[in-house]
């Protein structure tokens, strides 16, 4: 997943993946576990934290370079695990072969990617600036300040092709002019890290990962338009991108490359953070705006836009992280270099968090261009469950289902947006049969009728209707006409709300309904779930033969449903049960079926 | 200045002062204001709306609008640990709803609840964003990611046995 790394001193290096995923899997007792091994053996390695290595199905990971360069990934690592690692790899000079990601493995996952928002995830030290110097950090505003007017950068941003990674894919550098041409001395930069989509973790990743290439744009964008001072407004959710971001930027003060005179230079440049509060509305850049601000976060109407008036009325610039990720790169390489890559309209990469039932969930960069399939497939490994690829959820709850049967198609921004989902930020869920696309519009209705701020009348309303619908649906009192009230008010939503939110809650029911109309009636007139999900539509039983009665689906049911001797096999009774499927969760046997 | 209070305690006026001057100079900073006091004290105590309001000259009503605009303030105050229950998409289909079940019998707290004995507040999110690990939790700001059933009930119950204190959000 990267480029080789620069030896230093001819010594080994170790990285353990420490972004948040990592964590969560138990990546910090990996690495002290290796610190105290390295020490009790007197080895002189370089143990070093890195961010998020894209392989989160393997995590923890571990990356180790011996002296003469090159990767061996090793996967699932525990700490009991590292004494025999250090052992026979560090020390023997042997590869742990049967703890180690195969080369054949990492080149299927690899072969298909290309990384430049990712180019130092898993490779550098999120927290040590020096890391990201090695690897050319800060070399681009250099150039920029040093070479470059701030039309020559906006012109090098347009060339290249890039288009808003946060989902709507306007051109960066036409949004940059904006800013630029719009009257005033005091302007803003604002980094939209507020990634509320559920089901989407690239922008966590990549400021868990790489805080300091985020910085480095916004200092690239802040001296193109004019402005000195910076936003970045993430969300409270993730408090390592938080940490790691309050680590880089007094890292990044002490080395003069922001504050007062960067790098010498005529050009100011100041950025604070702001958390989120938990409203998924301030993604959308006018309510961003607001929130920063101190107030309820509620878009307001464009025009003005935010290149006009602003943040306290001020010109505006509002970038996404993975759009600011990108920056660094495109100033250093051109705009040929990255435009190089990618389809006619949607140039360079996109970043995607791949989840849900695939094989191989992960952070992947892929160029636009690549077709779902291959995503799946040839990335992702297929479905994790083994049953058949359903669909593909993109752009989370503003975007849509894309079912296998289009599975070919291209991800640039226009062919997704033709299928009736969008871009997005980079969310791709994977869905296998066993998931009820009537239960998945219903997730996401609930999801931004939850979130609606409330000012629109279509929005606020119109989504609790369509989610009253959806439920009665799902709990098999769907009737005739259902289906075209749902496409009633869905028109209606997207036509007189003001922002986003509401032009794109219906999206998710939409497309559920365009390919999947089959299983809403059967929801409707049949009253049946055919991926058996749907609560009020289905019933558990025993399987007598399986159930050896140990009695553990009996401990966990919460409604006492479940009754029999030891050792005997157990019934549930269908008037208590609360059908919640956690029998279903427990049973190690596969003695539970759903009818 | 660095305000040390245990969370539980009595919210005091100097303590609020302390945190409105030491942001009122920025516009904008009624929302980092509400986070600081909620991390002090685990929750906004209705009573500190007031007095912040005549620090900043903002009127309560505004402040209050803000509280409960956003999900992340709380007006009641929270139990010894928290728990964030992970409803983003990955975990909705891997059983989120199910997870959220075993954690209302371990914990005595159904989502949005604070169990009987103050040890557990249980609480919904969207999306934890580590959506490779679903299903997942966080518990006292750290995340459990690939649960099974037994594995919260492991996890829970030695919480109770070490009865750590919540660090606050």
């Amino acid at each position: 997943m990267m480029t080789l790394s620069k030896k230093k001193n001819g010594k080994w290096v170790i990285r353990v993946g420490l972004a948040s995923c990592g964590i969560a899997a138990g990546g910090k007792k990996v690495y002290d576990t290796f610190r105290t091994k390295l020490q009790d053996n007197g080895l002189d390695v370089e143990l070093k934290q890195t961010g998020c290595m894209g392989m989160c199905y393997n995590e923890v990971l571990v990356d180790i370079s011996p002296p003469e360069g090159g990767h061996v990934f090793y996967k699932h690592v525990t700490p009991e695990q590292v004494e025999r690692i250090v052992a026979e790899h560090l020390i023997g000079g042997k590869p742990v072969n049967e703890w180690v990601i195969p080369a054949d493995a990492l080149d299927s996952l690899l072969a298909k990617q290309k990384r430049i928002v990712l180019r130092n995830c898993g490779e550098i030290d999120p927290e040590s600036i020096s890391d990201y110097l090695d690897v050319g950090g800060y070399k681009a505003i250099e150039k920029a300040l040093n070479s470059m007017s701030p039309q020559g950068v906006i012109d090098e941003i347009t060339e290249s092709g890039l288009r808003g990674r946060g989902g709507a894919g306007f051109p960066t550098g036409v949004k940059w002019g904006f800013a630029r041409k719009s009257p005033g001395s005091q302007k803003y930069i604002v980094c939209n890290a507020d990634e509320g989509d559920p089901g989407a973790f690239m922008d966590r990743s990549v400021l868990e990962s790489d805080p300091h290439s985020v910085i480095e744009g916004m200092l690239i964008a802040g001296y193109a338009i004019g402005a000195t001072e910076g936003f970045i407004y993430v969300r409270a959710e993730y408090p390592l991108a938080i940490h790691r971001l309050e680590i880089a930027l007094a890292q990044a003060g002490e080395r003069g490359l922001i504050g007062e005179g960067v790098l010498g230079c005529n050009f100011d440049f100041n950025i604070s953070i702001r958390q989120g509060a938990g409203a998924f509305v301030c993604g959308e850049e006018t309510a961003l705006m607001m929130s920063i601000e101190g107030k309820r976060g509620m878009p307001r109407f464009r025009p003005p836009f935010p290149a006009q008036s602003g943040l306290w009325g001020k010109p505006t610039n509002i970038n996404n992280v993975e759009t600011l990720a990108n920056i660094a790169w495109i100033i250093l390489h051109g705009a040929s270099a990255f435009n190089a890559c990618g389809t006619d309209k949607s140039k360079g990469t996109k970043v995607f968090a791949l989840a849900g039932k695939v094989a191989h969930g992960g952070l992947i960069e892929v160029p636009m261009g690549i077709t779902l399939r291959e995503i799946v497939f040839d990335i992702g490994g297929g479905t994790s469950s083994g049953l058949e690829f359903k669909a593909v959820q993109m752009g989370g709850p503003s975007g849509g289902i894309i079912p296998a049967s289009l599975a070919d198609t291209p991800v640039d921004y226009d062919s997704v947006n033709a299928t009736g989902a969008i871009m997005g930020s980079g969310g791709l869920i994977v869905m296998d049969e066993s998931a009820c696309m009537v239960d998945i519009a219903r997730f996401f209705l609930n999801f931004t009728q939850d979130e609606s701020c409330g000012k629109c009348t279509f929005c606020r309303i119109g989504t609790l209707r369509m989610l009253e619908t959806l439920e009665r649906i799902t709990s098999g009192k769907g009737e005739e006409g259902d289906l075209e009230l749902l496409g009633e008010l869905a028109q209606g939503i997207k036509r007189a709300s003001l922002c986003g939110l509401g032009q794109t809650a219906p999206n998710p029911v939409l497309t559920t309904i365009r390919y999947f109309r089959d299983e809403y009636e059967k929801h409707i007139y049949e009253k049946k779930c055919p991926a058996r999900k749907c609560q009020a539509l289905i019933t558990y039983e025993i399987i007598a033969d399986k159930c050896p009665g140990c009695g553990l689906c009996a401990k966990y049911c919460p409604s006492d449903a479940i009754s029999g001797e030891r050792k005997k096999p157990h019934t549930i009774d269908p008037e208590k049960c609360i059908r919640c499927g956690l029998c279903e969760s427990v049973c190690r046997l596969g003695a539970i079926s759903v009818h | 200045m660095v305000v040390e209070i245990s969370v539980g305690e009595k919210p005091s006026f100097a303590v609020i002062d302390a945190i409105v001057h030491k942001h009122n100079v920025q516009p904008g900073s009624v929302i980092p204001v509400l986070q600081e006091i909620q991390d002090a004290y685990g929750y906004v105590p209705p009573v500190t709306i007031q007095r912040i309001a005549e620090n900043m000259g903002i009127p309560a009503s505004e402040i209050f609008g803000i509280v409960t605009f956003y999900s992340q303030f709380r007006l009641e105050p929270i139990g010894k640990n928290l728990i964030k229950v992970c409803h983003g998409t990955a975990c909705h289909l891997s059983g989120a709803e199910r997870i959220a079940h075993i954690l209302a019998q371990a914990t005595g707290a159904e989502e949005g609840e604070t169990s009987q004995d103050g040890m557990f507040t249980v609480e919904q999110v969207a999306c934890l964003g580590c959506c490779s690990l679903a299903p997942c939790i966080m518990l006292n700001g750290e995340v459990h990611g690939r649960l099974t059933l037994e594995a919260i009930s492991k996890t829970v119950s030695q919480v109770k046995e070490s009865e750590t204190l919540t660090p606050a959000e």
